[in-house]
């Protein structure tokens, strides 16, 4: 045992890999700390939480869980792979506006757009309303109209501000594709069509996985909108068990099992698609080509991508509008400042930190193959599936257990007491963040690694560079857009995290979300607007840049000019 | 100055850069006090303002909805909590039971706060009261006297609009059925209450009171302050013309007496500037304080001799339940758990 543990050291050393092995190694046991502590939680009893939860709504509310992740699912596939498509392969008027425009749905809080579409579409609200005055209505016996309270209603609300996530990486994945096989595949008499669907879409399946793991997660662990529609899912589930029935143990062990639920789901789809390589292997890169639409299909396409905008950004923001303008002056009070001031420094942080950690664990997997640095990668990203709360309270554990050692020692050695460094401090918010968002840099980048060829990690060994010559000077080069999509999303995700912010953050202390939340709380939701709307014009200038990345970002695109 | 104490001195400059550098220091200095909230910070302020004005006491405030008991348990003796603030007499008794909380033994506490609003052993007491009452339409209910049992009769099917089941407000409520009537009666109630819905129990109260306007239902219920924040509410006027459609009713007033709930403050174990906490808690309970709760927040004040605010006055006074508030907290896990046993949260229909 010892002799083959110390000989596969060996085998890392020689290879010079032995530094990233452990480097993600060190970064997996970190990142996965918070679920350990959750999952030691969860080793408590729970009383009679179980027996009860079986006999009485877990069975239904599994079932609602699944119907939204499918729903959400499909939706945010189809919505995110096909505007991406359009977008990359045709041209059509006001093409260039909509490739960044379909990414600011993104900065919606779901909370936010579920309240505005209950706002529009309810009973009371303004939709219905119009249609009881034009057709003389009297109640709701009169007319049938959609329920908005229910799991359809989630579905459109979730789907349409997470679809992004499938976008950013399908749009990177599309942009870096093989001319050589597409015109292969026009070669062989495919049409357009039939290319996207055979070819390009196969091509594309580690990044579109991972866009719609990223946005299947973020469905699970939320719980804004769903306590808005009244959607009964498991996350509901925890906060009850916890907070109504104290049971924090009930609650830890709900979200494992939760999470055990989504590892195998990653687990199922990384094995199916396991002996297939998707990078392409030719090293000769041309512009890709574009096709110009017809007036027809060029008009079907404008309104492809104008749809989700609508539904996810334009729609709700109407409901929100008028009030932020006529509140403007007041919105924007010094509160406001500093609170976007504290966004924008955490997101940054967050954003910068996740991307290198996540760049580590990406490129040591790519390096060394290591089934070990894989399964536990895979366990730290999954952390992004645990609701906000607890996620932060199991944050929280190891930090503060620290943070005492270190207070105990330095008192007994120094007579000085240093308090809570870390928890105490809004550095934890930046540990949380990176720990709650490092499954969408880890997998966004490891989607990008695996379109680009193993060959040139082999030539580039073969010339004599080390693995982290390589890594900085190939990789880093042709990655820059990958990179910069995970740091976006990172960052605006921090943005908008709301429910570990308000619990960990320091004294006196606000971020545009939990700024938008408070007065939200209140039913203040005008006065919450300004700051609504200021996530999404600061999450904006990234989104800008990210675009140009992400579009200039073509390998050998700097040769063709 | 001693090598000794400039050498701590130094290392102590060092931390606090450090701390300082990650921005946002733990407030431990004098003349603070840290408070911990599940209240708004927007409905404390006013009184923390005077606070701070009176006592030259500096306010630090964290508010977070769920989860501060358990991040003061986290932090242990280092926590910088001093005192806890809730809005819910269950978050007031599992903060008892979670051991973050420390007996606070004041006459001017117990003076200022009946004993029927805080512990006997003094770990919590509470500071404003809130009903929960019947809003309803006055198109459309004839009737000016409810009971919460009369909820549940079929001649209301398909009227009542009510928030989620599993909110705190509402299992308070239930868990006073209980008290009142059994386990099974309660559980009878509750599942005649969920037939007579109108739609799926979710939003807030104030959405329910919406929904008695636009005319989805002709019964709300909700807290008695919303009614006041309605009413007065200038940045959304359309909540003016919610409050105008409904009239205010206290369920069982006659009899047993209205659902109350309270909300309250806490004594945290480690707290660093105790005195400024206790200082603190005696200044909610002082008159000047609970005049402001009672004006700006439209609740009522647990001291006695505490006017209350004309909008309040105006909806007429009522018989408090006087049963122990203890009772609500402990039968709440049962109530939660009828909730979930009459599937109360899908909706009627269902």
């Amino acid at each position: 045992m010892r002799s083959s543990l110390r000989l596969g050291i060996e085998r890392l050393r020689s290879a010079g890999n032995l530094g990233w092995s452990v480097a993600a190694l060190i970064i997996a046991f970190l990142a996965a700390a918070p679920l350990v502590a959750v999952a030691l939680i969860g080793m408590q009893s729970s009383g009679d939480t179980w027996p009860h939860l079986i006999s009485t709504v877990l069975p239904s509310s599994a079932l609602t869980t699944l119907e939204l992740m499918l729903g959400v699912g499909v939706t945010t596939l189809v919505t995110g792979a096909g505007t991406a498509w359009l977008v990359t392969m045709f041209r059509f008027p006001g093409r260039s506006l909509f490739a960044w425009l379909l990414l600011v749905p993104l900065a919606m809080p779901t909370y936010i757009i579920a309240f505005c579409y209950l706002d529009l579409f309810d009973y009371s609200g303004a939709v219905q309303s119009a249609l009881r005055g034009i057709f003389g209505w009297q109640s709701a016996a009169d007319y049938s109209f959609p329920e908005i309270r229910s799991v359809g209603g989630g579905i459109v609300v979730m789907s349409f501000v997470l679809y992004p996530y499938v976008y950013v990486t399908a749009r990177v994945s599309f942009v870096h594709q093989s001319v050589a096989a597409l015109e292969v595949s026009r070669t062989l008499g495919r049409t357009a069509w039939g290319t996207f669907w055979s070819v390009a879409l196969p091509l594309a399946r580690p990044a579109l996985a991972a866009g719609v793991t990223l946005a299947l997660m973020e469905t699970i662990n939320d719980i804004g909108a769903v306590e808005f529609l009244g959607i009964d899912t498991l996350t509901v589930n925890i906060y009850t068990t916890w907070l109504e029935r104290s049971s924090l143990p009930g609650a830890a062990q709900i979200s494992c099992i939760m999470l055990l639920f989504v590892f195998l789901l990653i687990s199922i789809e990384r094995a199916a698609r396991r002996r297939q390589r998707f990078h392409h292997t030719t090293g000769t890169y041309t512009a890709l080509p574009e096709q110009k639409l017809g007036p027809a299909a060029a008009t079907l396409a404008m309104i492809a991508c104008a749809l989700p905008i609508v539904i996810g950004f334009i729609l709700p923001m109407s409901v929100l509008f008028d009030s932020a303008f006529a509140n403007l002056a007041e919105g924007l009070k010094p509160d406001f400042w500093r609170a976007a001031g504290h966004s924008l420094m955490l997101a940054l942080a967050a954003a910068s930190l996740a991307v290198a950690l996540g760049l580590v664990l990406a490129y040591a997997i790519r390096a060394t193959r290591s089934k070990l640095i894989h399964a536990a990668t895979a366990l730290a990203s999954v952390g992004y599936a645990v609701p906000g709360t607890v996620l932060a309270i199991g944050v929280l554990i190891p930090l503060a257990g620290f943070d005492n050692s270190l207070d105990a020692m330095m008192r007994s050695v120094f007579g000085i007491s240093t308090g809570l460094l870390l928890s105490g401090s809004a550095a934890v918010l930046v540990i949380a963040y990176t720990v709650r968002f490092l499954a969408i840099s880890f997998g966004t980048i490891d989607a990008g690694f695996k379109k680009t060829s193993v060959n040139l990690d082999g030539a580039a060994r073969t010339m004599g560079a080390t693995v982290t010559q390589t890594l900085l000077r190939v990789h880093l080069p042709i990655m820059t857009p990958v990179l910069g999509a995970a740091g976006l999303l990172v960052f605006v995700d921090s943005m908008k995290e709301l429910p570990a912010t308000l619990l960990l953050r320091p004294f006196n202390f606000d971020t545009l979300a939990t700024h938008v939340y408070t007065l939200a709380s209140l039913d203040l939701f005008e006065d919450a607007a300004m700051a609504a709307l200021a996530i999404v014009v600061i999450g904006l200038a990234p989104v800008l840049l990210m675009h140009r990345a992400i579009t200039t970002g073509r390998p050998g695109a700097r040769f063709m000019r | 100055m001693d090598s000794l104490t400039a050498r701590r001195a130094g290392r102590y400059a060092a931390l606090t850069l450090l701390t300082s550098v990650t921005f946002g220091s733990v407030a431990q200095a004098a003349g603070e006090v840290n408070i911990y909230s599940y209240r708004q910070p927007y409905l404390i302020a006013p009184l923390l303002k005077d606070f701070t004005a009176k006592t030259g006491i500096k306010a630090n405030v964290i508010y977070a909805k769920k989860g501060l008991i358990e991040r003061i348990a986290v932090e242990g003796r280092n926590s910088p909590a001093d005192v806890l603030l809730t809005v819910d007499i269950g978050r007031l008794t599992g903060a008892v039971s979670k051991g973050i909380s420390q007996p606070v033994n004041s006459a001017t506490l117990n003076n200022n706060i009946p004993a029927a609003y805080r512990d006997p052993s003094g770990h919590w007491f509470g500071l404003t009261a809130r009903a929960r009452v019947v809003y309803a339409s006055k198109a459309r209910v004839a009737q000016n006297a409810i009971t919460y049992e009369e909820l549940a009769d079929p001649k209301w099917k398909g009227k009542i609009c009510i928030r989620s089941g599993q909110h705190a407000y509402n299992v308070a409520l239930i868990a006073s059925m209980i008290a009142h009537h059994g386990e099974q009666k309660a559980q009878h109630w509750l599942e005649g209450l969920k037939a007579n819905l109108a739609q799926k129990p979710a939003g807030s109260d104030r959405a329910q009171v919406k929904g008695v306007f636009s005319g989805v239902c002709d019964i709300a219920i909700g807290n008695s302050y919303y009614m006041a924040k309605m009413q007065t509410n200038d940045k959304n006027p359309e909540q003016k013309q919610w409050a105008n459609a409904v009239k205010l009713l206290f369920p069982n007033s006659e009899g047993r007496g209205v659902h109350i709930n309270i909300s309250g403050i806490v004594l945290a174990k480690y707290a660093p500037n105790k005195a400024n906490g206790i200082a603190l808690m005696e200044y909610l309970s002082s008159a000047a304080a609970q005049k402001i709760y009672a004006q700006v927040n439209h609740e009522y004040p647990v001291r006695k001799g505490v006017a209350w605010s004309a909008r309040v006055k105006s909806w007429g006074t009522f018989k408090p339940d006087p049963l122990a508030l203890e009772m609500i907290a402990r039968l709440r896990k049962k109530a939660s758990e009828l909730v979930d046993k009459v599937r109360f949260n899908d909706g009627p229909g269902s």
